[in-house]
């Protein structure tokens, strides 16, 4: 078996962004390394959203200990396949604490979109959905139309979690979008957004 | 052969476990991500029965450094409990704890060193220490149990209070070899 050449889809991974979190400037966002914080800011910066330019396979991990920390608030992990597929041990983690309030959401293109679109292994045979279901997530779902990814929303923003949605999306190549790209401000600015100023450098 | 006691043999003898359990709850720890280790097992137990701390158990050592990221961004304190073995596992998290400024507290309990009859242990153990510092950690040892609560409690005013990357090893000798031979 071969890689897909492309992945089966009829999304643009910037549309499905913009549909996941229209109206949602609340959200606390943990995006991935690369294309999903590239995607996050192509929307507008918003300091609730932890933009990650690095530390690949760690988004779902931050994702968690900002649930546990934030019960009362809505939290989304939204990354890529392979940054999902370096950290696959988390989604046991991840079901194992159960958090309600915790979403991931993969724009899995099936491609190593920052070091040249190299094939992953959801191009082959890997179904990261039907993973976090094995684990032992609440519910999980895959979609690759705007219909799916719009009834998917109470998924992502309201149901009872773990959550887990796959959106399949075209692997092409956009216009980097960029957020500032200072870890210590991103950190700072978003503990500064979400706990008030003083707890931005305590 | 028998050097030690054995690793977290005799549970219900308080040991430094205790003290580290008290040291953590004064920093406010509240969420305490961990792989199991038999030397980590009295400490475990008492974070797990504390109501204001939430054991995370961890499928690998790289979330450790994550789950702590993301629990400040919470406002949240965490700390990271594991085997030296596992050291090496954090390497490359411990990238997002420099580049972003986080504090981070790691309590490492060591093998590879005093009366280790486990040779696979041996490269880890012996590195661990170098690896966490190459990676910016600050590291500190308890050798005698008596200096575990002032020890950890500092390694945790470094971490929370200026912000940076704190770890203490749990020597050997303080949590007695593993016998594989009894």
């Amino acid at each position: 078996m071969t890689a897909r050449a492309a992945p089966e889809t009829s999304l643009d991974r910037r549309t499905a962004v913009a549909t996941l979190l229209a109206g949602r400037d609340e959200v606390l966002v943990v995006p991935g390394l690369g294309s999903a914080t590239w995607d996050c800011a192509a929307l507008g910066d918003n300091p609730l959203h932890f933009s990650l330019w690095g530390a690949m396979g760690n988004a779902s991990m931050i994702g968690l200990g900002l649930a546990l920390a934030q019960p009362e608030r809505r939290v989304l992990v939204l990354t890529g396949d392979g940054d999902m597929l370096m950290g696959l041990g988390s989604l046991a983690t991840i079901a194992t604490q159960a958090p309600a309030n915790l979403a991931l959401v993969v724009l899995d293109n099936e491609r190593h979109g920052e070091t040249g679109m190299q094939p992953t292994h959801t191009a082959w045979r890997t179904d990261l959905a039907a993973a976090a279901a094995a684990c032992g997530f609440a519910e999980t779902r895959q979609v690759a139309d705007e219909a799916g990814l719009r009834a998917a929303l109470p998924l992502v923003h309201e149901a009872p979690g773990p959550t887990f949605l796959t959106v399949k999306v075209h692997a092409k190549p956009l216009p980097r979008v960029l957020p500032p790209r200072d870890g210590a401000y991103l950190k700072d600015r978003f503990r500064a957004a979400l706990l008030g100023p003083d707890a931005a450098c305590p | 052969m028998s050097v030690a006691p054995e690793r977290g043999a005799d549970a219900s003898r308080p040991g430094w476990g205790v003290h580290a359990h008290r040291a953590l709850s004064d920093a406010g720890i509240r969420q305490v991500g961990y792989v199991p280790d038999g030397g980590l097992s009295e400490l475990l137990r008492l974070c797990a029965a504390d109501e204001s701390m939430r054991t995370v158990l961890l499928a690998h050592e790289q979330e450790g450094p994550a789950l702590a990221a993301g629990a400040w961004l919470g406002g949240e304190r965490a700390a990271l409990l594991m085997q030296s073995s596992g050291a090496g596992n954090c390497v490359a998290a411990l990238s997002l704890i420099r580049t972003c400024r986080f504090p981070f507290l790691g309590i490492v309990t060591m093998r590879g060193e005093w009366g280790e009859t486990n040779p696979w242990q041996l490269p880890m153990g012996q590195g661990t220490a170098a690896h966490l510092k190459q990676c910016g950690v600050m590291v500190s040892r308890v050798d005698d149990a008596a200096e575990t609560f002032e020890t950890i409690a500092a390694a945790a005013a470094i971490a929370f209070e200026s912000q940076a990357a704190a770890a203490v090893l749990i020597g050997q000798r303080v949590i007695g070899a593993k016998d594989f031979d009894g």
